[in-house]
């Protein structure tokens, strides 16, 4: 199952992330890190009549919570905020494709957690 | 070539496993210890009168004698077996610091495991003491200038997990007494045991903390010594069975040592494994350990400077002989999660994070790293593995 963590579309990611940079004007600015591993992100998005018109992101961390912003980014573009409100962990690991281990799933959950933050 | 590799029969499974500093693989004596216990016996210690409860403790409290030879401790009943070093910190910094008085202040350094950094921690601040970190220097060794008559306590390691340096010992603990004769001096020995003999007679401190698990021995089981008048004087950490002698509703008292530290029913198999542990250490011996340990470790030290350069940034002094086996390092930018998963798809084990360090990851500025650390069972083709696979990361990541 390891073998697949690094396929393709992770690695893509990772090393061409989408909406990886700042915004002109954001409306909403969150960040999250995890301490244990020293993955940090930080997310801007413009919000408009509760739309999520742009989103990019920042931030250090390891292949996959990176791949993850990237994914998540692109996904979240032109959505509803309700919609990210309501985003499971579960649909993000889908999003990612990949089975983590209990170990790495944090990785892959930062990203949705900056981005729950933007709209607390 | 390890002539110790046929002892441990996980190595069958062909991976490289260099992560001894988290836990050591266990040799087929240990193995064979646990298992015999448990196939022919199985019962509890202390308390049962038929003749296998009488076979079990003998052998029981035979590993407690074995484990004070080894740490030249003259009573056994200053060893209490714990669950493993973190609570035997647990049950010194709780019981320690509520029998110190308000102005006293309880010392550690900023290179400790969280087991020797968040227990005092906690406890200071509960009982209202001064909690301080003491700096290291740029050798990596704790620095005692604010050390005063004021510090009624100080716990240190004596190998960090990190750097693998040795503290002087013998030196700091004379500067620290010369402040303060009546220190309470706390030795974390939990990496050093497996690499350096500890006699608690000739070190003059009050306390050792370490785990089996890192000494060839199985997990759940830990040893704490410390001088017979500090376990009398500290209160109890856990309550229940064993360790009473009289219970009633107004009133209860405490039964004498060691039983007073070790509540309930303990991990009597593990127990009785470790005495084969300890037998296997002494069998190999320190100074085999040790010649070991420092020309592998030179050997790692020598093949990452010559494959990768200022690729690969080792952490700390780069001395061999102090080092022990512990090598810290990262490499690019590239994340040591990363790092560490790669190589783990080859087999090769090792070890990624800020490996119970935190305050000392952000002393040195970095958020994680990648660490190998070396047993008696590694050989050069175990470090020309790592190697290759490390070149994979780039392949991978680059």
């Amino acid at each position: 199952m390891s073998e697949a963590l690094y396929g393709d579309i992770i690695l893509d990611h990772y090393h061409h992330p989408r909406h990886n940079g700042v915004l002109k004007k954001p409306t909403h600015r969150a960040d999250a890190d995890n301490p244990t591993c020293g993955d940090q992100l930080h997310m801007e998005a413009i919000i408009k009549k509760g739309t999520i018109t742009d989103l990019a992101f920042t931030g250090t961390g390891c292949a996959i919570s990176l791949a993850a912003a990237s994914l998540l980014s692109e996904k979240l573009v032109g959505r509803s905020t309700a919609a990210l409100k309501k985003f499971t962990p579960e649909q993000m690991l889908d999003l990612l494709g990949l089975a983590l281990s209990p170990n790495r799933i944090k990785c892959g959950l930062l990203a949705l957690e900056t981005a729950q933050k933007l709209i607390v | 070539m390890s002539k110790w590799r046929k002892e441990f029969p996980a190595l069958r499974r062909g991976v490289v496993y260099l992560d001894s500093a988290a836990t050591t693989l266990k040799p087929k004596s240990v193995i064979a210890a646990e298992q015999k216990f448990l196939e022919n016996s199985g019962v509890s210690v202390h308390r049962g009168l038929y003749p296998l409860a009488e076979e079990a403790t003998a052998a029981y409290e035979a590993t407690r004698s074995a484990v004070a030879a080894f740490i030249g401790c003259r009573d056994p009943r200053e060893v209490i077996f714990t669950r493993n070093a973190t609570e035997a910190l647990n049950v010194l910094a709780s019981g320690i610091v509520r029998t110190l008085k308000p102005n006293d202040a309880v010392a550690v350094s900023e290179l400790e495991h969280h087991s020797n950094f968040v227990p005092w921690q906690q406890a200071a601040q509960q009982h209202s003491n001064t909690f301080a970190v003491l700096p290291i220097d740029e050798q990596g060794t704790v620095d005692l200038k604010t050390i005063n008559k004021r510090t009624a306590v100080l716990s240190i390691s004596a190998l960090s997990n990190v750097f693998g340096t040795e503290q002087p010992i013998a030196k700091i603990i004379r500067q620290v007494r010369a402040k303060n004769s009546k220190m309470i001096i706390v030795l974390d020995v939990a990496q050093a045991i497996a690499h350096i003999p500890i006699d608690v007679a000739k070190l003059n401190v009050d306390a050792v903390v370490f785990s089996m698990h890192k000494l060839y021995g199985p997990t759940g089981v830990g040893v704490l010594w410390a001088r017979r008048d500090l376990l009398e004087k500290i209160p109890p950490f856990e309550f229940g069975g064993e360790m009473v002698d009289r219970v009633a509703p107004a009133k209860t008292t405490f039964a004498a040592l060691p039983a007073k530290f070790e509540a309930g029913t303990p991990n009597v198999a593990g127990v009785i494994a470790s005495g084969a542990a300890i037998a296997f250490v002494q069998k190999v011996g320190y100074s085999a350990i040790a010649h070991h340990t420092t020309t592998l470790t030179r050997y790692a030290i020598e093949q990452l400077a010559m494959h990768f350069g200022a690729a690969v940034q080792i952490i700390g002094a780069l001395n061999p002989g102090t080092r022990h086996g512990v090598l810290a390092f990262t490499y690019r930018n590239y994340h040591p999660h990363d790092i560490a998963q790669i190589l783990g798809n080859h087999g090769v084990c090792i070890r990624a994070g800020h490996h119970c360090a935190q305050p000392l990851h952000d002393r040195l500025g970095i958020s994680a790293s990648c660490r190998i650390s070396l047993g008696i069972y590694n050989t050069k083709e175990d470090i020309d593995r790592f190697i290759a696979a490390l070149k994979n990361v780039d392949q991978v990541l680059g």
